[in-house]
């Protein structure tokens, strides 16, 4: 039973980042919705297998791919994002502040 | 039991057609980037449950090597568009 509603809250979770996904103006907003919410409820299924399987075979392998994909998906989306900012693609005309504009030279 | 879980792995299956056309439909590059990205992370959720409906555990290991290629695409494009300039 566990199982079912921590799977629940993963699929709610990757619903939340999809509809941000479509809906949301511009790539940097898109992309701060979709990957915070997908990861988590990535994140939340993979405990709901843990759950299910216990200290096994499939239960480890859960157990591994978890912290696998915290670190991978969050260090792909800041580089990406980064990419991005140097590509040159324009924020969205709702945007009110961008501070990286300032220090884009020393960073880089 | 069975029965929830078949309706969460459709559910799934749909948000990945929804990323799927923003791949399609993203006016720059970095917009189809962030769709499949977001594809190989909700596919890692497929994995999961169909592991658990066929109490299979050789389908995680698609799961943890779909992560690993995922990353390491997304850091190659990334690098590569960096050094690049859309107005050009």
């Amino acid at each position: 039973m566990a199982t079912i509603i921590l799977i629940c809250i993963g699929v709610l979770f990757n619903i939340f980042g999809c509809i941000g996904l479509i809906r949301l103006p511009d790539v940097y907003n898109r992309l701060q919705a979709a990957t915070k919410c997908v990861t988590l409820g990535t994140c939340s299924i993979l405990v709901g297998v843990l759950l299910h399987f216990g200290i096994s075979n499939a239960g480890v392998k859960a157990l591994i791919a978890i912290p696998l994909l915290f670190f991978a998906a969050t260090v792909a989306a800041h580089a990406l994002i980064r990419g991005t900012y140097h590509f040159g693609v324009k924020m969205s005309d709702k945007s009110v502040r961008d501070d990286y504009k300032d220090v884009k030279d020393e960073v880089s | 039991m069975i029965n929830y879980l078949n309706i969460l792995l459709y559910l799934q299956i749909i948000l990945s057609g929804v990323c799927l056309y923003r791949v399609v439909r993203g006016p720059t590059i970095p917009d189809r980037m962030v769709g499949i990205d977001i594809f190989g992370i909700l596919v890692v959720g497929i994995c999961g449950i169909i592991s658990i409906q066929t109490e299979k555990s050789y389908i995680l290991d698609i799961g943890i090597a779909w992560i690993i290629f995922s990353f390491i695409g997304t850091l190659t494009l990334a690098k590569y568009l960096s050094g690049k300039k859309l107005h050009e």
